[in-house]
């Protein structure tokens, strides 16, 4: 399938490859390493509509969502949006989300390749409970950077205003659009939910602005390595809880125990147990040496004891140094450990390294 | 017998005088590749036979190996990709080279491509 931005794309010479279901751009002309440079730079356009967009309607839908996650939807005011993990039974995560409360409706922002899953999820668990429709009809476009704000400010007043996870419905030219101060790459910005039909008008607009450059999905996974966040079926996955992963901001308060809305979701009883440390932890794994270190390469101890996997690992060129994610036993977890990791039967040392590499700019308002 | 030739994998070797062959990556393999971050370098002195993994190529997304075109021992390496694995993308057939072989069988040369064999060779892969 192609996505509203394909000729786009195309015009920009990029070299499309397939990505869940989709023909997606991995990089334009510039490469990998300019695109990831200019988005922390200036301003980086991303073409994100292969992302499943859900929209959720009817008074009971924040109660019944609640019941798939550990988010506090019910509380979710109006314009403002919140990171959730779906769990299983077994306190596994079924898929990370952004949720956001659109006013007469929530908005779903799931992963791509788990769409569809997550769609039959809802319509076994909820579907009897509250509207559920695929925004198939919708683009999806992200504008990260240090100059978003400020090109997204020409085009809509008063956005540079809108603090993190927060959205607005703002329009773009004539093109009614949803936007949400938030991304994927560690940086501030945005993303714009809008009809396929104008998305391509509304990114030739933006990219108009010297500021921004078109960016492929290789830029958008190394910021986001960069910026340690977890890549669904990668970082986190069935098996993974919140916990390991460190991701516990994905559970609202009032949904631990002792909260008002304790439990509720499916492996509540396992995720809300802190009795125990987890026996694995996700961390920052950044190489010694200048090769990358990759999914699937095993973890040993300085005594060659093994102690873990990376998860995702590339070069970082922000930091100009490989960079990796991985999990480890408790033990090897603790930051300034140095492990090895075994990548072409050779043993390189490696680092557990503090996360993220590079430290989040994110706009939370004065 | 003093051009260069070209393997199925994108890997050149240029006879340099003697039994001296030079080996690199094509502008092919380096364009699929995409920016190169790291570099591994055969050790000079080593053994190779035509068809072993020599080098390996890591870019920002992917590894990939350098087979060595032709049978020898490694005279020399090109040691500034070490610091400056890039300029392989920028000159894959002439700074970019990866080492200097000292051929056992520079017969091994006439069973790889020519510079015509290889661009039709090309052709077929778009």
């Amino acid at each position: 399938m192609q996505t509203p931005l394909y000729a786009l794309h195309c015009e920009f010479s990029a070299k499309m490859v397939p990505f869940a279901g989709f023909e997606m751009p991995l990089q334009y002309s510039s490469g990998i390493i300019t695109e990831h440079r200019h988005t922390r730079a200036a301003a980086g356009l991303f073409d994100v509509s292969h992302m499943g967009q859900i929209r959720l309607t009817g008074t009971n839908a924040a109660a019944a969502l609640e019941t798939l996650l550990p988010a506090d939807v019910m509380g979710l005011a109006p314009g403002r949006q919140r990171y959730s993990v779906f769990t299983n039974e077994q306190g596994g995560i079924v898929d990370d989300l952004m949720i956001t409360n659109a006013g007469d409706h929530l908005l779903l922002v799931v992963n791509a390749a788990t769409k569809f899953d997550d769609l039959a999820l809802l319509e076994a668990n909820i579907g009897h409970r509250c509207g559920i429709e695929l925004l198939d009809t919708h683009a999806l476009i992200a504008l990260q950077g240090p100059l978003a704000a400020q090109v997204l400010e020409l085009s809509v007043a008063d956005i540079a205003q809108l603090p993190f996870m927060h959205a607005a419905a703002v329009t773009i030219g004539d093109t009614a659009c949803w936007v949400s101060r938030s991304g994927y790459t560690g940086e501030d910005g945005f993303e714009i939910s809008l009809p396929a039909a104008d998305a391509a008008d509304v990114a030739r607009r933006l990219l108009q602005n010297d500021a921004v450059a078109p960016v492929g999905l290789g830029a958008r996974d190394s910021l986001r390595l960069e910026a340690g966040l977890c890549l669904y079926g990668h970082d986190i996955d069935n098996n993974t809880t919140p916990r390991e992963a460190g991701i516990e901001f994905a559970i609202s308060k009032m949904r631990r125990r002792g909260g008002v809305r304790e439990g509720g979701f499916p492996g509540d009883n396992v995720i809300l147990d802190n009795s125990a440390a987890p026996v694995r932890r996700r961390i920052g794994i950044k190489p010694l040496g200048r090769a990358p270190v990759r999914e699937g390469a095993d973890l040993v101890d300085a005594e060659y004891r093994p102690v873990g996997k990376v998860t995702s690992g590339s070069y970082g060129p922000t930091v100009e140094h490989p960079v990796a994610m991985g999990y480890v036993n408790g033990a090897s977890a603790l930051h300034g450990t140095t492990l090895n990791a075994i990548v072409r039967d050779k043993y390189l040392a490696v680092e557990v390294s503090p996360l993220p590499f590079v430290p989040h700019r994110y706009y939370r308002g004065r | 017998m003093s051009e260069t030739r070209y393997t199925e994998d994108h890997e050149w070797a240029r006879p340099d005088g003697g039994t001296t062959v030079v080996v690199g990556i094509t502008d092919y393999a380096q364009e699929q590749l995409g920016e190169l971050v790291f570099i591994e370098l055969p050790e000079v002195g080593s053994d190779l036979a035509q068809g072993d993994e020599a080098a390996v190529m890591e870019s920002v997304k992917a590894a990939a190996e350098v087979k060595s075109p032709i049978s020898g021992t490694v005279l020399e390496t090109n040691d500034a990709l070490n610091d400056a694995p890039d300029t392989v993308n920028r000159e894959p057939t002439g700074d970019g080279w990866f080492f200097r072989i000292n051929a056992s069988d520079l017969a091994e040369l006439d069973e790889l491509m020519d510079e015509a064999a290889y661009t039709s060779y090309l052709a077929t892969l778009e």
